[in-house]
């Protein structure tokens, strides 16, 4: 029975305002579930909470066994219906969830609440599965602060009671212990990859270019604002004429849709360059397919990657979180100059039956136009001559596309312009293909770093010329050059939609935008990004040799051990005595000097008692100055008027007292 | 400085086995880095289990923010363990009060708590045994009183031992604790035997005939207080205006009316234990009736008086005999 009572983990009964706290805590942990667990759920867990404060409130009783059995059954079936599973990683936090929950309806005992606290601190943690933004960590970390706080209050017994001085109370731990927090954080060794894989649902964040192309798909990430990438050079960036960032190369188009089709690895370089490299490093955000963006022309494979027959670059894997890669780009090239037959063939294709007033066009132009740049030059200047609008809103478009867009609507935005000139091009022999990717970003001056957004999306077109290989035109330029030069919102008529961060007149708003996105970055790299990679690197850097994993394990412990051993120093240098009233400190030595005659001070004497007993038994000649002491002493402590200078006076008059003359 | 041993919970009960230690501990004693003792709790072994879970998790999904957390808590941890060993190290205890108990009632201890730092203690324990603590917060250059309760089972002298000091303020994840002994014994009566047995009646004394039970009633006059007198017979009114009470003197006083509570006063069939049980219900009621009365055990003749000496005489008589 005396195991029973251990000091903490009592099955003591929780008071109304300890539910009502937890029932708190925990809502604000888990409100940000919300935002993608369906919606049943979040009713669900809202109800309950809701209960159990009203049960708390009320003083009603709780749910029986059963019931509660009952319910998590219900709760698991549900999670399967609406995951179907329940073990993948979104299924298994929505079962946490209700299962929390559950566990609020059976909370009786402190026991029952200090489980549901460290559930509060794991359900932290299962945000971090869906955001570390910064304003997230910091509404969760302030998470934190809040439940540590609950738990110095559930030190039941006595301890602070006002919810201040418990937060405040909190924030000193915590604050205490970033110390530690940052020694394990720089120095714990990071293992790279996943220990265990669990299944993910598809299609789960933001996905950036698809391996398609139809109208319309372009235009919705060009109305995100979402970071696509962000960009360092390891010198001047290059004008923004050239800045096309390579993504899929779309071949096959059945009428409505372009396809990249089969991608090849092909080892024989047909390239040409002249110039040197540019280097640069790119951060990707993870859009759960596998492009890499670099420069035309990649000059270099990225770590984890592989490069295609058309130049694009392929991640081994799904690029899953933020992934960095440092670049090489040639910018003045020519490729493809030997491509083969089968190539140009494929190059040419077209499909039977659709946009016959395009091909007829095409036609005229082949029989009177007497080179391929000829051809590509009279497309061009019909985009620039005639009226071809760029819009973001488009006309939407029937069977014939091509011919309806050129003929008809011709409002549109580069993926109806790549796709209508290399339908034109195709028609008219000359060998032609889509490329898909970025165009443009825009220098952070705050960060000096490149940002390109999902808005910047684009696609443009290759011809094949017998004597150049494969040329980049860009039929967007030619009806907007703005859109190349200064970007979407210059190109854009105003009315139209555009991103909202994009319409940025306020030169204060767009440099307030810079320090955020350069803060931002900031945290990316060091915090979300501090992997093995950077970690070993950093420690390279600091200690100027090379480091492995064994060595930063050898840190970690020193550091700990030091932070550790200062924190206790620090805290034992506080145990020691503040120095007292001089007055008691001299009334102390005063006792002891008599002490050491034989006299000590009784627990529980006054100074009046003790000075006369002293007096009786000390020699009649030493009377006088005891006596003197003590009343001095009295008069200092007791009476409402205090002499001038007690302490030296009182000082002098014990050194008065010669024991040890004798 | 001693920074591994009391800090990290590791003094082994071996090493200070050779110490000879004193029986009782200084008045006051200093909970010294020393004596105090700090371990996880079984709360901090589940947090930790807990911290786990949470850095496997933040591993397999490469969470920096997980990490984040995962090693602000572990900081969490290991600043609390500072605390509940700072919270406990340095304070001063003295032993206090003890209540005397009758047997199956509780006996009181209470010890004084002095906080000579200029940070608050909070939420300090005490216990004996496996007891459940008694909590007091100490506020800095400041002395709390805090109380250890113990049931009394039976009669005589009671000694709590040695008495546990603990915290495990802030968050409960460490317990710190140190161990004190004082000369804290406590008497405690007999219980008394329960209902209302009638008191014997009066014996008048040799050649005396003429005892009334009702002598109280005849009010002879006023005399001054003297240790020892009853509350009751205070006349508060005419004691007003003096600098030492007077209490009432009745005709019917001492000698008059005076009650023998005789052992053998006693049922035969009692055995000892309810005889004491009895003589100490019979003192109870002799004393709130005001009466002088005297106690006859085997061994022992305490002769009538009354007021509050001569009723704790009686009742240490009863919680000390022994046939």
């Amino acid at each position: 029975m005396s195991r029973i009572s251990k000091p903490v983990l009592e099955a003591e009964a929780l008071t109304t305002s300890r539910v009502l706290g937890l029932v708190g805590c925990l809502a604000a942990v888990l409100a940000p579930h919300a935002m993608h667990v369906p919606l049943w759920i979040t009713l669900i867990v809202a109800c309950a909470m809701l209960l159990r404060a009203g049960f708390a409130w009320r003083g009603y009783g709780l749910p029986a066994t059963w019931i509660l059995a009952a319910l998590a059954v219900a709760a698991a079936a549900g999670t399967w219906l609406s995951y179907g599973m329940l073990f993948g990683r979104d299924a298994a936090v929505a079962l946490l969830i209700l299962m929390l929950c559950l566990k609020l309806m059976e909370l009786r005992s402190t026991r029952d609440a200090y489980v549901v606290v460290f559930l509060g601190y794991f359900g932290v943690i299962t945000n971090f599965l869906y955001s570390q933004t910064v304003p997230m960590g910091l509404y969760l970390f302030a998470c934190v602060w809040l439940i540590t706080a609950y738990l110095i209050g559930m030190q039941r017994q006595a301890g602070p009671r006002s919810v201040v001085a418990l937060l405040r109370h909190s924030a000193v731990l915590l604050g205490q212990s970033i110390p530690v927090m940052a020694v394990l954080f720089i120095l714990f060794p990071r293992i790279p990859g996943p220990l265990w894989a669990l299944p993910q649902r598809s299609g789960s964040g933001v996905s950036g270019l698809s391996d398609t192309m139809a109208p319309g798909t372009l235009a919705s990430l060009s109305l995100s604002d979402a970071v696509a990438f962000r960009v360092e050079f390891d010198s001047e960036p290059p004008p923004p004429s050239l800045l096309y960032w390579r993504g899929p190369v779309m071949w096959d188009f059945d009428g409505r849709t372009w396809r990249t089709g089969e991608a090849e690895v092909d080892f024989r370089r047909d390239v040409i360059t002249s110039g040197n490299p540019i280097g640069y490093t790119v951060t990707l955000e993870p859009h759960h397919t596998r492009w890499l963006f670099g420069l035309d022309l990649p000059a270099q494979v990225p770590r984890n990657g592989i490069v295609t027959t058309d130049f694009e670059l392929i991640s081994l894997r799904p690029i899953r979180e933020r992934t960095r890669y440092h670049m090489r780009s040639q910018l003045d090239y020519q490729i493809g100059r030997n491509a083969s037959p089968a190539t140009l063939s494929r190059g040419l294709a077209l499909p039977d039956g659709f946009d016959p007033r395009a091909r007829a066009l095409a036609r005229s132009w082949r029989e009177t136009a007497g080179t391929p740049r000829e051809i590509v030059q009279r497309a061009l200047n019909m985009f620039r001559q005639q009226p071809f609008f760029y819009t973001l809103v488009p006309p939407e478009l029937g069977m014939n596309s091509v011919d309806q867009f050129l003929f008809e609507t011709r409002r549109g935005f580069c993926e109806h312009f790549a796709s209508s000139f290399v339908f034109l091009m195709r028609a008219a022999g000359v060998p032609a293909r889509v490329v898909t990717g970025y165009q443009g970003g825009v220098m952070n001056p705050v960060g000096n770093y490149m940002i390109v957004r999902q808005s910047d999306a684009h696609a443009w077109a290759e011809v094949w010329l017998p004597d150049a290989g494969w040329v980049r035109v860009d039929p967007t330029a030619a009806v907007s050059p703005q859109r190349i030069e200064a970007g979407m919102d210059a190109a854009v008529p105003a009315g139209d939609p555009l991103p909202l961060l994009a319409r940025t007149d306020n030169e204060w708003i767009r440099q307030m935008r810079f320090a955020v996105d350069s803060f931002t970055y900031g945290w990316n790299q060091w915090v979300l990004g501090y992997t093995q990679e950077r970690q070993l690197a950093m420690m390279a850097r600091l200690t100027g040799r090379r480091v492995n994993t064994q060595s930063i394990v050898l840190m970690l412990a020193i550091g700990t051990v030091v932070t550790v051993s200062v924190l206790t120093y620090l805290t034992m240098r506080r145990q020691r005595r503040r120095p007292r009233d001089p007055v008691v400190a001299l009334w102390d030595a005063f006792s002891r000097k008599l002490a050491r005659r034989g006299l000590p001070r009784r627990p529980g004497e006054g100074p009046r008692d003790y000075v006369a007993r002293a007096s009786r038994e000390l020699p009649p000649e030493l009377r006088e100055q005891v006596e003197a002491v003590g009343t001095l002493y009295v008069r200092i402590r007791y009476e409402a008027d205090p002499p001038a200078r007690a302490a030296a006076s009182l000082r002098e008059a014990i050194r008065a007292v010669r024991l040890d003359t004798r | 400085m001693k920074l591994a041993g009391p800090v990290l919970g590791m003094r082994f009960p071996l090493a200070r086995g050779r110490r000879t230690r004193p029986a009782v501990d200084n008045n006051p004693v200093v909970l010294s880095q020393r004596k105090v003792y700090i371990l996880p709790s079984r709360l901090g072994a589940f947090f930790c289990v807990t911290l786990m879970l949470m850095l496997l998790g933040s591993i397999n999904y490469s969470l920096s923010l997980g990490y984040l957390l995962t090693f602000l808590l572990a900081g969490l941890g290991v600043t609390t363990m500072l605390h509940a060993w700072r919270n406990l190290t340095g304070i001063e205890v003295r032993p206090g009060r003890r209540d005397r108990a009758f047997a199956g009632g509780r006996a009181r201890f209470s010890l004084f708590l002095r906080n000579p730092s200029d940070f608050p203690r909070h939420a300090v324990g005490l216990r004996r045994g496996h007891g459940t603590f008694q909590y007091a917060n100490v506020a800095p250059n400041d002395e709390s009183e805090a109380h250890v309760e113990l049931p009394a089972e039976r009669r005589g002298w009671l000694d709590p031992g040695r008495i546990e000091v603990s915290t495990s303020f802030p968050v409960g994840l460490f317990r710190a604790w140190a161990f004190v002994r004082f000369d804290l014994r406590v008497l405690v009566y007999p219980r008394p035997e329960p209902g209302q047995p009638p008191l014997p009646s009066a014996a008048p004394r040799e050649g005396d005939g003429t005892a009334s039970a009702s002598g109280d009633d005849d009010f002879a006059g006023l005399r001054d207080y003297r240790r020892g007198d009853s509350m009751k017979r205070i006349a508060w009114k005419s004691s007003a205006h003096r600098e030492i009470p007077v209490v009432k003197e009745f005709s019917g006083g001492r000698g008059a009316a005076e009650i023998w509570l005789d052992w053998v006063a006693c049922p035969p069939d009692f055995d000892v234990e309810r005889r004491i049980s009895r003589l100490t219900n019979w003192v109870l009621a002799a004393d709130a009736s005001g009466r002088p009365y005297g106690l006859r055990i085997p061994g022992r003749e305490i002769a009538p008086d009354f007021g509050r000496g001569h009723l704790e005489q009686c009742l240490t008589a009863l919680a000390l005999y022994a046939p």
